[in-house]
């Protein structure tokens, strides 16, 4: 017999449910449990990264009033807090987390074509935040190099972790570039082959574009770290050349000979800057789907928004020496990446004013999950226009290394996905769960969110403009710096702990609402996307029952004239919808057939 | 980073542009009889070809960095070239033969002959052993010599690019050696065939993959 993947295999073949313990919630091949696991690691480890950046915040707004943060262990904390950050939380919150969760679900598959290697997916990135954190008990500790780990600082002696905290990060990161391309090749494969009967590519809901091309980034970008970490361990243990130059180290001549660590750079930006877009494509994609659904109308220029996810994924190979303007360059060369860097605004400006425009007008529901997708709208705004200040060589120059550089990247890389990664978990919370989370505790968690994110990093532009720079384990006397920029930089803080406290908010509300919440409706927001189509809440393995689902719309059929409820889901044929009023935009007049006439 | 930069471009122009011929003209919000019918499957390959086939552009990726990497190191002044060994041609011979019994394989394999099957594999899977241990035996003269990994750039670039190009393989000989059981036991031949039919395609990926990096290694 062929092999027949069991993300599309139908009710003749078996499905093999899983039947211990073990094979349903540990070493599952399932895609739901595998997304919760991913979910809850990376989850776990982002509050590790989030206690890190407390204690950065307690030095910088009170220096030298805590014994246990000196020079070393701040930017050990700096270190750890950009990379888990960044690559551990959100990179496998929204791929693993999110793409194994929904893609199965939105695209009517059974579950992703390749279980086994999506199972190890997940193992494999268990072992690589092992391997992170057992980094914080080696001799040394971790490594303190910042999240750029730029050689040759990063190896060399006087930089906290230039031994074992270094090797164990690069390790580490090997690692969960193994984990993202199993997990890659899935996701890619899924969406390609194994979506259900009538699911078009132009039907899929925006957060499998969004997905999709994500992983089509990480894919090809994640190599460029991978060489990189290969290259730097060899200088790190066999004092090979690639990257470190000769230099003299206490009065000593070193092994090393003429490596570049500008080689380096290029490596390191060419996968950070789409990494940028691995985290910003799958937000994209979801808060579409947040804000068609709690706003009751179809998505602003679905097409436009399906291109643009296209031409930033394009874009965003050819832009990374913008994070190099420093380090020195041809002028035509930084021209060159300037005007790259201010075209990708475009096709990201078109999804701000996309996702302005399906507000317009929408009957719009102020539930929690659509407070954080709003909330999104302002932050991503903020931290894009700030990007194009720094988009430009000419304003990059005076403000890099600055706190608006800090800001400019928390709002548009942090806080932004942050914000859709919250609208997204209440929003699929009851679907994953079959329960109901608590609306009020939702609501205080996340005006205490969004204030305290402005709170902490509104001031930090201001702090970025008088010139204050970043990566100061203390300032000091500085002479151009006013008393006040201490005062702001200790309210910074208070608001940070807040902004931190009020986290727990959402893990009460969590563990309160599975434990006695109330009993979720199925598709309790009215959705038409598949997933809320499930027979059963939670869906159970294999996730359609007998017959796979079969599509017949797109996923944006919200408060279509002539239609008794305000949705149609996907599943709906065309003959069951009044003639003539098939489609879903909303454009205020009707229309009059034949008949009606 | 211009290798790169031209394998990227032509990745994502592919991928960019044959979905623009899937999207543009498309009205998703029109109902479409036709649309409805479609089976949900972009490509008509099997799962496991896209599979490959993406695993392959992320192989190649990583290839294609490394091949950026030499290219931009080698501008520094302390880089000298290196005598590559004369071993390293038998080794490329192997790896010839080795693609070349995978193709016999594979067309033998549409005949469903098992006994042929077994037999190709064997010849293809023997190629390649010898390959690897010529690679070995090419850093055992390198060692011999004195030329380690740290004794000059283009060395270490040597030993790190025939060690990632060797993994990749070893890699394939673990699916090559659980075919090897499979046909043995004489299980579904259809299953193996597209088994025989991937691995093919990947032997021939790794015979372009290090035609291209021994090229660049000789000709700097």
């Amino acid at each position: 017999m062929a092999f027949v993947a069991f993300a599309d295999r139908d009710h003749e073949q078996e499905h093999h449910d899983p039947q211990t313990f073990l094979t349903k919630y540990v070493w599952s091949q399932d895609h739901k449990v595998i997304a919760i696991q991913y979910g809850g690691i990376a989850i776990l480890v982002g509050l590790i990264a989030l206690g890190l950046s407390i204690l950065m915040r307690l030095q910088l707004g009170f220096p030298n009033s805590f014994a246990v943060i000196n020079p070393e262990s701040y930017y050990q904390f700096v270190t750890m807090h950009g990379m888990i950050m960044v690559v551990y939380l959100l990179t496998a919150l929204f791929l693993g987390g999110f793409g194994n969760y929904l893609i199965p679900l939105m695209c009517g598959s059974r579950d992703m074509v390749f279980p086994f290697l999506n199972m190890l997916s997940v193992w494999f990135y268990l072992l690589s935040v092992i391997i992170l954190l057992a980094s914080f008990f080696v001799p040394g500790g971790t490594t303190g190099a910042g999240w750029t780990l730029y050689p040759p600082q990063s190896i060399s002696a006087g930089t906290p972790g230039a031994g074992m905290g270094i090797i164990l990060m690069l390790v580490s990161l090997a690692v969960f570039i193994v984990a993202a391309t199993m997990g890659g090749l899935n996701y890619v494969t899924t969406v390609l082959q194994a979506r259900c009967k009538g699911m078009t590519l132009m039907r899929m809901p925006l957060s499998i574009w969004g997905i999709f091309m994500a992983t089509v980034l990480a894919l090809l970008a994640f190599p460029a770290l991978l060489v990189s970490a290969i290259m730097m361990i060899l200088d790190t243990t066999i004092k090979t050349s690639f990257f470190m130059p000769a230099m003299i180290s206490a009065g000593e001549q070193l092994s090393y000979n003429d490596g570049s660590p500008i080689l380096f750079q290029h490596l390191f930006w060419f996968f950070g800057h789409p990494e940028v877009y691995i985290v910003a494509l799958p937000a994209f994609g979801l808060v579409s789907d947040v804000l068609a659904t709690h706003a009751r109308k179809n998505i602003f220029g679905y097409r436009m928004m399906v291109w643009a996810i296209l031409a930033i994924g394009g874009l965003s190979f050819i832009v990374w020496a913008h994070h190099m303007y420093v380090s020195g360059m041809n002028p035509y060369f930084g021209f060159f990446f300037a005007t790259t860097t201010l075209i990708i605004a475009v096709p990201t400006a078109l999804k701000v004013y996309n996702w302005v425009l399906t507000l317009w007008q929408g009957n719009i529901h102020l539930r929690v999950p659509m407070l954080f997708a709003i909330a999104f709208i302002f932050t991503f705004i903020h931290g894009g226009l700030t990007g194009i200040f720094l988009g430009n060589v000419v304003i990059d120059l005076p403000l890099s290394d600055t706190y608006f550089v800090v800001a400019h990247f928390h709002m548009v890389m942090g806080v932004s996905p942050v914000l859709v990664v919250f609208a997204s978990l209440y929003h699929w919370f009851p679907l994953m769960s079959g329960k109901m989370f608590n609306e009020t505790l939702g609501k205080w968690h996340f005006w205490l969110t969004f204030l305290g994110a402005y709170s902490v990093y509104l001031p930090m532009h201001y702090l970025g403009f008088q010139g204050v720079p970043r990566r100061y384990f203390s300032m000091g006397t500085t002479d151009f710096l006013p008393e006040s920029a201490q005062m702001l930089n200790a309210s910074i803080t208070v608001a940070a702990i807040i902004l931190a406290a009020a986290q727990l908010l959402f893990f009460i509300n969590i563990f309160m609402s599975l434990w006695k919440g109330k009993k979720a409706e199925k598709n309790c927001w009215g959705a038409t996307s598949l997933e809320w189509l499930t027979p059963d809440q939670p869906p159970k393995h294999g996730n359609w029952g007998h017959d796979l689902p079969v599509v017949h719309r797109w996923a944006y059929d919200y408060s279509v004239p002539g239609q008794e409820q305000d949705y149609t889901p996907q599943t709906v044929p065309a003959s069951e919808v009044p003639v003539g009023r098939e489609h879903g935009v909303s454009t205020g007049f009707s229309f009059e057939t034949d008949q009606e006439k | 980073m211009t290798i790169t930069l031209i394998f990227l471009a032509v990745i994502m122009a592919t991928l960019i542009f044959w979905l623009l011929r899937q999207t543009l003209n498309m009205q998703p919000w029109v109902s479409d009889a036709e649309a409805d019918a479609v089976s949900g499957k972009s490509l008509k390959s099997n799962a496991q070809t896209i599979g490959l086939t993406t695993f392959l552009a992320v192989a190649t990726s990583m290839f294609a960095l490394f091949a950026s990497a030499y290219t931009l190191r080698m501008t520094m002044p302390d880089w000298s070239p290196m005598n590559e060994p004369v071993v390293l041609w038998v080794n490329t011979g192997f790896l010839v033969l080795a693609s070349i019994a995978y193709q016999w394989t594979s067309s033998v394999a549409l005949k469903k002959n098992a006994k042929q099957i077994r037999l190709g594999l064997i010849t293809a899977g023997i190629f390649s052993i010898l390959f690897l241990v010529g690679q070995y035996s090419a850093w055992q003269q390198l060692i011999d010599k004195g030329m380690y990994v740290n004794t000059n750039p283009s060395i270490a670039f040597f030993y790190v690019l025939t060690a990632m190009h060797g993994l990749h393989l070893l890699g394939g000989l673990y699916v090559w050696g659980r075919s090897v059981i499979r046909v043995s036991k004489d299980t579904d031949i259809e299953s193996i065939r597209i088994s025989v039919d991937l691995c093919t395609v990947y032997w021939h990926f790794l015979l372009l993959v290090w035609a291209l990096l021994f090229s660049l290694m000789i000709s700097t």
